[in-house]
């Protein structure tokens, strides 16, 4: 399925793997239910990620997270903003690797899915046909600055860019 | 009032580029019916019966005069020259053209007004008590809080996709006219008793629409700077866990219900405990310089009582009444809040021409520091305004059929647009709201009857708050039949309370009758001085169900 990142089209180094059987796939994404075992039959050479449903509780999941190199959230349909808030917590968790949202996300979640600590897109072929690169792109600009701290990068955040006015001005100029 | 930097100037302006963009890729197929939908919602377009709706945010209710002049200009170039104020201090057009959307967000951006988050499932347009700044009974001003919300709450990147609209009401004074206790959270600003600094109350979980629920008190007391990682805590428990797979069963009010509060509140506090504080919440300096727009206006100094109010007073006796009325004291000595009704005989609660529109511009800039609000019961409020000048205010209002003397009672009704306009409606509010104004007309025997709520929805989604009406109407259709079922006893105060089915179901003509026998109860068991819900607390329902079965039987 069509993949993007941040700065646009994206390969995808992930394999899905068939249930459990994660053989020598060298980055093999396996689904939620058979995770265990799949972590039992790692090789030191593999990595590993998990497809998440979004009605996984993050508790659930933060046991696997030091051993996963990708997590992909799935969304069963665009408006179910259940995923936005699962990465919020796995990056609270301090997780490093990959987060993905996976699922007929449409371009305009594309700054809200980063600013929530997404790197990845999987769109299905058809809404990756419908919606070109270049929207997701123009979409993901669509606000130069955002009022919600500590979502994204400061620089684009609007109360911090008032304090750091505030710290550059200070009272007397008022 | 509040007024914007040039980062609100431009969040507001990629706001209308970004919905146009939106409607262009609907056009050319990038985005389906069912995609764009919620972007539309999102922006405060509705498709309703007759034409697209178009609902402008009035952020917690306060125009100045420039605004309130650009919206009766949108009204006379885009819509029929009116438009309707609603429950929620918002305004709405009713017959917009779609092409026209982007155009009007232009001109409401030029007067730093817009439509964001007024529909779908995100955080609503945040409304507060319309006596902010200025009730006498205030421990601090709602309105910063609420401007606060409304920046954090804009295009909130984790918030946009929630499982139901949600909707977040402030109050800062003791008696709540923000009908908190309905809202999906209720802020109260209150002193904590031992610090004596002022903290936040927090409830969540209250709503009206088919399941009724009163709020639930989760914290007694936040202090001011948490407020923002709270409601983050809050919303996060509420998207990750509130159901998603019915969606009359969506809003957090059902989660609240269904894990129980003091379970909802564990999780809240848990999640709460998890974040970081510092990072999340505004400072204190941006705290500081949104009150500092809120800032008392520059009062005269007056005597408390003005002599020629007293005088115009004794020479008219109407324009005593409509004093009595509509006026409530101001915490500054010889100003009083006066509140202009959208309620005249025969008319749609709370519409307005755009004619009337300028009129109260007109008198907002003159009179009341350039600032008016929008009240929840679709009135509107010129907040500051001199004794002495009153008369004269009085006189240009009914030239403009503005000088109805009905506030807060039994012809200031609360209605929902109903089946005249509503895709969702399946009943007529407005010619029921219309039948009871005309049976009431006599202003004297309304002022007899007192202060009396009646609200009238025409579906069972409540808009029209009759759930907390001392009166409520809810028109429903049986078999291809209007038919208006009345509930009694609610209440949207400080003291809430949802009302209680009287009895089967009335045709619309019989719905005069039964308010008429409803309030002859009442009139014949008042204590001295009781109002109609204090009555109705004293002696039950029963009286009132036994009156209301007459008016069944006759009609059968």
């Amino acid at each position: 399925m069509p993949l993007l990142d941040r700065t646009g089209s994206a390969e995808d180094r992930w394999t899905r793997s068939e249930g459990a059987a994660i053989g020598n796939i060298p980055a093999a994404l396996v689904p939620w239910e058979v995770l265990v075992e799949a972590l039992d039959a790692q090789e030191a050479e593999q990595v590993i990620g998990v497809i998440l449903p979004n009605s996984v509780p993050f508790l659930a999941l933060a046991p696997f997270l030091p051993r996963l190199a990708l997590v992909a959230i799935t969304f069963p349909a665009y408006a179910d903003g259940r995923g936005f808030s699962l990465a919020r917590q796995i990056r609270r968790a301090g997780f490093a690797g990959e987060i993905r949202a996976s699922g007929p996300l449409i371009a305009d979640q594309f700054a809200y899915a980063l600013s929530c600590g997404f790197d990845t897109i999987e769109l299905p072929e058809a809404n990756a046909a419908r919606q070109p690169v270049p929207q997701w792109l123009h979409a993901r600009d669509s606000f130069s600055a955002t009022y919600q701290r500590g979502y994204g990068e400061t620089d684009r955040n609007i109360l911090d860019q008032r304090r750091a006015a505030r710290t550059a001005r200070p009272l007397a100029a008022e | 009032m509040y007024r914007y930097d040039e980062f609100d100037e431009r969040f507001v302006r990629e706001r209308v580029a970004q919905f146009t963009d939106q409607v262009a890729r609907r056009l050319d197929g990038s985005l389906t019916e069912d995609e764009f939908k919620p972007l539309r919602l999102k922006n405060g377009v509705y498709l309703q019966l007759h034409a697209y709706m178009l609902r402008i945010a009035v952020p917690y209710g306060t125009l100045n005069s420039r605004q309130l002049r650009q919206l009766a200009l949108i009204g006379e170039r885009y819509d029929r020259g009116y438009g309707h104020f609603t429950t929620r201090q918002n305004l709405q057009f009713n017959w917009p053209k779609l092409r026209d959307v982007p155009e009007i967000l232009g001109l409401l951006a030029d007067v730093e007004m817009h439509c964001i988050q007024t529909s779908g499932n995100c955080i609503r347009n945040v409304t507060a008590d319309h006596f902010a700044g200025v009730a006498q009974d205030e421990i601090e001003d709602p309105r910063p809080t609420a401007e606060l919300i409304r920046q954090w709450s804009s295009a909130h990147p984790e918030f946009g996709y929630l499982p139901r609209k949600f909707k977040i009401a402030v109050t800062g004074a003791e008696a709540d006219r923000a009908v908190i206790k309905a809202h999906d959270i209720g802020l109260r600003l209150r002193r904590h008793p031992d610090t004596h600094e002022t903290c936040y109350e927090i409830s969540v979980g209250g709503g009206l629409g088919r399941t009724p629920m009163i709020g639930k008190v989760v914290r007694d007391y936040l202090p001011k700077k948490d407020l923002l990682a709270y409601l983050e805590a809050i919303m996060r428990v509420y998207n990750l866990e509130g159901r998603r797979d019915n969606k009359y069963k969506a809003r957090v009010k059902i989660l609240v219900h269904e894990i129980g509060a003091e379970e909802f509140t564990r999780r809240v506090e848990a999640e709460f405990a998890q974040l970081d504080g510092p990072s999340i919440n505004a400072d204190p300096e941006e705290v500081a310089r949104i009150a500092a727009y809120f800032a008392p206006p520059a009062y005269e100094t007056l005597p408390a009582v003005s002599n020629t109010l007293e005088a115009a007073k004794a020479a008219n006796p109407a324009f005593a009444r409509w004093v009595e009325v509509n006026t409530v004291p101001h915490k500054a000595p010889g100003y009083t809040a006066l509140t202009i009704s959208l309620k005249p005989q025969g008319q749609a609660p709370g519409d307005a021409t755009s004619e009337q529109m300028r009129r109260v511009a007109d008198l907002a800039e003159r009179y009341s520091f350039d600032e008016l609000r929008v009240t929840h019961a679709q009135n509107l409020v010129l907040p500051h305004v001199r004794q002495r000048d009153l008369f004269a205010i009085w006189q240009q209002l009914g030239e403009a059929g503005l000088a109805t003397a009905n506030v807060g009672l039994v012809t200031d009704i609360i209605a929902c647009p109903g089946l005249d306009y509503c895709a969702l409606a399946t009943a007529r509010s407005i010619p029921v709201a219309q039948a009871i104004q005309s049976r009431f007309a006599d202003e004297a025997r309304q002022r007899e009857i007192g202060p009396l709520g009646i609200k009238i929805s025409g579906c069972i989604n409540a808009c029209g708050h009759h759930h907390v009406g001392h009166i409520g109407i809810l028109g429903l259709e049986k078999r291809g039949i209007e038919s208006y079922q009345i509930t009694l006893g609610g209440d949207a105060t400080e003291n809430a309370a949802i009302g209680e089915i009287l009895g089967p179901g009335l045709a619309a003509e019989e719905v005069p009758d039964a308010i008429e026998r409803i309030v002859g109860v009442y009139l014949a068991a008042r204590a001295e001085g009781e109002s109609f819900i204090d009555t109705i607390r004293r002696i039950g329902l029963a009286p009132f169900k036994a009156a209301f079965q007459e008016t069944a039987r006759a009609a059968a």
